[in-house]
């Protein structure tokens, strides 16, 4: 266990800028990037009327409705319509776990899910693991355990392991490992994640 | 992506009638919401089917399974009747993609999904099976992944599943359900070899529907189990696979049941090898001059010649671990 831990609380103070706000509000060509790959998937559709759906489902305890493009998946529509961006987009196609969340609570990758298909369905994200200003045991543990580098895959890797230990496959560090590699690390912190989930795991 | 329309389908006849007027269906997602993206697929109506009863796994009446489509990988893997009667099928099914993927894919949408090979997923190469007569851009390229067994002028991809070379081992049945009716088809009739038309991939109609999987039932007690070589330890498609069912009584191995995955075109059965097994007592040996028989028939392509060995080794070494006699 490493010593020195950050305390364990979520910054409250809304008058504090996140980082997506704050490089939206410094950098205008920023701005404009984000809008125009928050509207690709229309734009592929050209001109013609883009069949589109009413969609409500929970995100994180709160209900929410949007009428969305047929084509627009869970992670966009979390990312660019309900600015929830801490699940992330890495590979778009399931093959790194970057967008892990969980669907009611079996984690899933966000990229392959279909929005459309989510009327009354129960999401939990990164945003939502806390319990109020209370970390979840997990984002604790990678904390202590500094078990990331650049941080982009974490939200998923996170998630991911929530539900692995939820599902009781943290017996060993090999089995960890192996429930644990639909997350892609480019960083390559894989041992120091594991030694997050085993420490979140016996504590439970 | 193409845009399309969504719609839910209430119960099998409304999904069925959706499918015949060409609606496609989608359960899991994770094939083809992916191939959608990269413009490869291309539906113009989406038919949501995971509303269907199709979730149960049931014993049949004389002792094999039936696995409704529906059922998730990881539902289908976790299930205490899978695992007690046909581990080689949740062994296939935990070493297959991720547990994020296992808990959206179902089991009928597994033997559906469409082969990894890169040239098929490009819309900018030549593939027969994407643009049936623009040729095959993985035959002269980079097949180091391709299919050694059952390959054509066509087509060389590999079907990728894993649980399909379980099934393929096992004589597992096909239940479909489609506007005339009813059918069953074996599995191994159910997925197509390229030959000619490597478009056409599965027989299935228009409008049918895959409602479960039928493992039959096999003597007992049956050992079984599913080995996979691959290039990193985990979330990695096969190099090189086998699915192992052996029913030993009195010391004589009675019933064999073997096939092999990442060499073929479809899940590969080795009934030469089987043949070998049945009658004789396990040995070191015995394993070594089955398995010796794994690859006959192969054509490797100028890249994964490498295949044709380790073959070999994967099937004698499943059959080792399955029949024991260390």
């Amino acid at each position: 266990m490493t010593a020195g831990t950050r305390p364990g609380k979520l910054p409250t103070d809304p008058a504090l800028p996140t980082r997506r706000t704050f490089v939206a509000t410094t950098t205008g060509t920023a701005v404009g990037a984000i809008m125009v790959a928050g509207h690709s998937a229309a734009a592929a559709g050209a001109a013609a009327e883009v069949p589109a759906t009413r969609v409500s489902l929970t995100v994180n305890g709160t209900r929410r409705t949007a009428t969305i493009d047929n084509r627009t998946s869970l992670l966009d529509l979390l990312r660019e319509h309900f600015g929830l961006t801490g699940s992330k987009k890495g590979c778009d196609a399931g093959a790194c776990g970057a967008c892990t969340v969980l669907i009611d609570g079996r984690r899933v990758n966000a990229c392959l899910t279909l929005a459309v298909r989510l009327e009354g369905a129960d999401v939990t994200t990164i945003e939502g693991l806390a319990d109020g200003n209370e970390l979840h045991a997990l984002q604790q543990a990678f904390i202590d355990q500094d078990a990331f580098q650049c941080g982009y895959c974490t939200p998923g890797q996170i998630v991911s392991g929530a539900a692995c230990i939820e599902e009781g496959h943290t017996g060993s560090p090999e089995e960890i490992r192996e429930w644990m590699s639909g997350n892609v690390c480019r960083c390559g912190c894989y041992p120091k994640i594991v030694r997050a989930v085993q420490q979140a795991a016996g504590g439970k | 992506m193409h845009p399309f329309t969504y719609t839910r389908a209430s119960d099998v006849p409304e999904a069925i009638a959706a499918g015949r007027r060409g609606g496609r269906y989608i359960a899991g997602g994770t094939t083809l919401v992916d191939l959608m993206r990269e413009g490869v697929e291309r539906p113009e109506t989406v038919v949501d089917i995971s509303g269907l009863p199709l979730r149960d796994v049931v014993a049949t009446e004389r002792g094999g399974l039936r696995i409704g489509a529906l059922v998730t990988m990881a539902e289908a893997a976790a299930h205490p009747k899978v695992r007690a009667l046909f581990p080689v099928v949740s062994e296939a099914l935990e070493l297959s993609a991720s547990a994020q993927l296992r808990n959206m894919a179902s089991i009928g949408g597994n033997i559906m999904q469409r082969t990894r090979c890169p040239y098929f997923r490009d819309p900018t190469a030549a593939c027969n099976k994407r643009d049936p007569g623009a040729g095959c851009a993985a035959r002269g390229g980079f097949n180091r992944g391709h299919a050694i067994l059952g390959a054509s002028d066509s087509c060389v991809a590999t079907h990728c599943s894993d649980v399909a070379v379980a099934f393929a081992a096992l004589e597992a049945t096909v239940r479909l359900l489609g506007p005339d009716g009813r059918r069953q088809v074996p599995i191994a009739e159910f997925l197509l070899r390229p030959k000619t038309s490597p478009d056409r991939e599965h027989d299935i109609g228009d409008g049918e529907l895959i409602t479960a999987i039928e493992l039959p039932a096999l003597p007992r007690p049956l050992q079984s189990g599913y080995l996979k070589v691959r290039d990193r330890q985990s979330y990695e498609f096969a190099l090189t696979s086998a699915a192992v069912a052996l029913h030993v009584h009195g010391g004589v191995i009675r019933t064999a049941k073997v096939a092999a995955g990442g060499v073929g075109t479809v899940p590969w059965k080795l009934p030469a090898v089987e043949e070998h097994l049945v009658g004789e007592r396990p040995s070191q040996s015995l394993w070594a001059t089955a398995a010796a028989k794994s690859a006959d028939g192969a054509s490797p392509l100028q890249h994964n010649r490498f295949k044709v060995e380790l073959l070999k080794r994967t099937v004698e070494r499943q059959l080792r671990i399955v029949g024991g006699t260390e």
